[in-house]
């Protein structure tokens, strides 16, 4: 069948909704024309989490720094793990605010999509907005945590050198991991709400599998070949490596950002797939 | 031209669809085992080759009952879910309004509102921007933009929220049952503004139970019914014939509603002329018959039936204790109310009332409804046609 031409310069394309979804967009494309709803949505969590919070922007370093005095007691005084050269409270803290960016953005994610029913069966926007709204967020309180690590780093005197030049290589690396999980468990959680309960846990023991509280040099021969697997390892040893000036990662750096990779395009298919039914299982 | 094409689309639901990874861990397991064995869900088929096609500019009513297929012939045409067959074409903007303040947030304010449902409908930030003052003015709630609208009356809510939808500015309006929502004003001012978006040469296509606004709004119009067009074209004549088909009689398979030990399966509203004749005319009456059990004896129990205006009024309360104490044991009942043609043309709501002289069992205001066809003889307002004995007699002693 002919594709029917206006002349008079309206709109000509023809938007289709067949079995096989909405021929529209790429997801890549799709998620640029959402920059401004995806801003919109990230300004709402904003908001919403300190409206009616004294402190505000405070509390964003409650966790980090709660967890770094745990770890440096436990890990550093107790087991006595190396830290590479930098004091341990400082090399807890640089891994600790990398994985808090990723671990807040998938719990926000896992329920981005699935507590907004209504949004879901009542409008059509591009649903991938949803999931990449979850990665903004989360962003603020990165920027406000590195300002307490700057503070630390000058407290004992660790100034960083030309490594800081790989500090955007870091946070691509780091927002391309958490969006691959995220684009998971948004669209898992629409079908299977057990995602939602299940996340805690699983983060909890993905933070024990990540080189957070240590660092991934504990491990060589094969063993470092498959811890290098976890995604979750290249981020958080480039983010040290760039900011305070440890060693740097090395091949496993390329097996991890290779997780990546296979992460990020499985999430991209497997939301693209299940968006089609999400109004209908949902 | 066609702004809008739907090529036999036909949508299935799947009932009971799994609800949690273990039971479809537990499905896929069973199915590696045995894989034969596994039962089939259970499907319904919410429309089934439905077809038709919308010119630019033009406005489609859809009517049916509920559950014909109304709202997913809209979602489909939105894109918020996908057809299992056929396919849906749209051309340009398509807005979809299913619900009014879809993605309002109780604790912004309307200002943060706006903005955040004006980005989810569709809209730019340079569309929003431009188009505020007209939304804020539309909606009269200019002196609560920046409180939450958590602190909005429900009125103003509603206002607010459809003012945004309705400077959406689309190729492509679609509009399900919202006025159905709030008082006349915001109905009339929801009518208002699809006229002229109508008039502006937008294409709308429009669902509603209120077949008056249908008849007005849209020259064409479909009727679904059970998932299939059962016909379309023009909207007087399809309401005349679905309203004659039945459509105005509400009676469920279902029980409407139960308290204590009163069920109640059903209300009907029919022509106390002919019972094969559904659509309701002013000058005849009406009978009410409502259908319904008591599973034991209820010392002193009763039933009434009231009938509302659309606006509200209660113009009919008949009670059974009425024409002498009723004797209502436990088992299935009818009772039958035959109204006198006495009310004027317009829509009329059935309750009823079970109780004693002491206590409530149930009260259900809205079990049924009819609307009363007809000249109202050019006095709209007066809601009883009853003649009265009405003279003239000369008060100044002269003869």
């Amino acid at each position: 069948m002919m594709a029917p031409v206006r002349l008079d310069g309206d709109s000509v394309r023809w938007t289709e909704n067949t079995p096989r979804g909405v021929a529209r967009d790429d997801p890549w494309t799709a998620l640029w024309r959402a920059r401004e709803l995806i801003g919109y949505f990230a300004l709402r969590d904003l908001r919403l989490r300190y409206r009616q919070a004294v402190l505000g922007v405070v509390w964003v370093l409650a966790q980090p720094i709660a967890s770094v005095a745990v770890f440096t007691v436990v890990f550093s005084r107790l087991a006595g793990v190396s830290s590479e050269g930098i004091p341990y409270p400082l090399f807890a803290l640089v891994g600790m605010v990398t994985w808090t960016y990723f671990s807040s953005t998938v719990v926000s994610a896992s329920t981005v999509l699935a507590s907004n029913v209504n949004l879901v069966t009542k409008v059509y926007f591009p649903r991938i907005a949803a999931p990449a709204s979850s990665l903004l967020p989360p962003a603020v309180d990165l920027g406000v945590s590195l300002l307490l690590v700057g503070v630390l780093a000058a407290y004992y005197g660790v100034s960083p050198g030309v490594q800081l030049l790989a500090a955007p290589a870091w946070l691509l690396l780091l927002v391309l991991t958490a969006t691959g999980v995220a684009l998971w468990v948004s669209a898992l959680n629409v079908r299977y709400r057990d995602v939602q309960h299940a996340i805690a846990p699983l983060l909890q023991l993905w933070l024990f599998a990540s080189p957070v509280a240590y660092g991934a040099s504990q491990f060589s021969g094969w063993q470092e070949w498959v811890y290098a697997l976890n995604p979750m390892a290249g981020p958080i040893e480039l983010g040290r490596f760039a900011l305070t000036g440890t060693p740097w990662p090395g091949w496993p750096l390329a097996v991890s950002v290779a997780s990546t990779a296979v992460l990020l395009a499985s999430g991209a298919q497997y939301f693209s797939r299940a968006q089609r039914s999400f109004a209908d299982v949902i | 031209m066609d702004r809008i094409q739907f090529e036999d689309v036909s949508k299935r639901y799947v009932l009971g669809d799994r609800a949690n990874a273990r039971e479809a861990l537990v499905a896929a397991a069973k199915r590696a085992v045995r894989p034969r064995r596994a039962p089939a869900p259970k499907e319904v088929w919410s429309l089934r080759d439905v077809s038709f096609a919308v010119a630019d500019g033009e406005t489609l009513g859809i009517l049916g009952r509920n559950g014909a297929g109304k709202s997913t012939v809209l979602k489909v045409l939105a894109g918020i879910t996908s057809p299992t067959a056929g396919v849906s074409r749209t051309r340009g903007r398509v807005a979809a309004l299913l619900e009014v303040g879809t993605g309002f947030h109780q604790e912004l304010t309307g200002r943060e509102n706006v903005y955040l449902n004006g980005a989810i409908l569709g809209m730019s930030r340079r569309d929003i921007g431009r188009a505020f003052d007209a939304i804020v003015d539309f909606s009269g709630v200019e002196r609560f933009l920046d409180t939450p609208v958590k602190r909005y009356s429900s009125g103003m809510y509603l206002r607010l929220a459809f003012a945004v939808a309705a400077h959406l500015d689309p190729d492509v309006l679609v509009v399900d049952e919202v006025l159905a929502v709030g008082d006349a004003e915001f109905q009339r001012k929801c009518l208002g503004r699809m006229e002229e978006a109508g008039s502006e040469g937008r294409t709308i296509v429009f669902v509603s139970h209120d077949l008056d606004a249908l008849t007005s709004l849209c020259r064409r119009s479909l009727w679904l019914d059970a998932g299939q067009v059962r016909a379309s074209g023009d909207t007087r004549e399809l309401v005349r014939d679905y309203l004659a088909s039945g459509g105005v009689a509400q009676r469920d398979s279902g029980p409407l509603a139960s308290g204590g030990p009163i069920t109640l399966h059903g209300v009907g509203v029919y022509s106390a002329v002919s019972r094969a004749q559904a659509a309701l005319v002013r000058d005849e009456p009406v009978r009410i018959e409502v259908d319904f059990s008591a599973e034991e004896d209820v010392a002193g129990l009763d039933l009434a039936v009231f009938v509302t205006t659309a606006s509200g009024v209660r113009v009919l309360d008949q009670a059974l204790s009425d024409g002498g104490p009723p004797r209502i044991s436990a088992g299935r009942w009818c009772v039958t109310l035959e109204v006198p043609p006495i009310l004027n043309v317009g829509e009329f709501t059935v309750g009823v009332w079970f109780g004693t002289a002491h206590t409530d069992l149930l009260d259900e205001p809205v079990t049924a409804s009819f609307t009363l066809f007809g000249s109202d003889r050019g006095r709209p307002g007066r809601i009883l046609v009853q003649d009265l004995p009405m003279s003239l007699s000369r008060a100044d002693g002269s003869r």
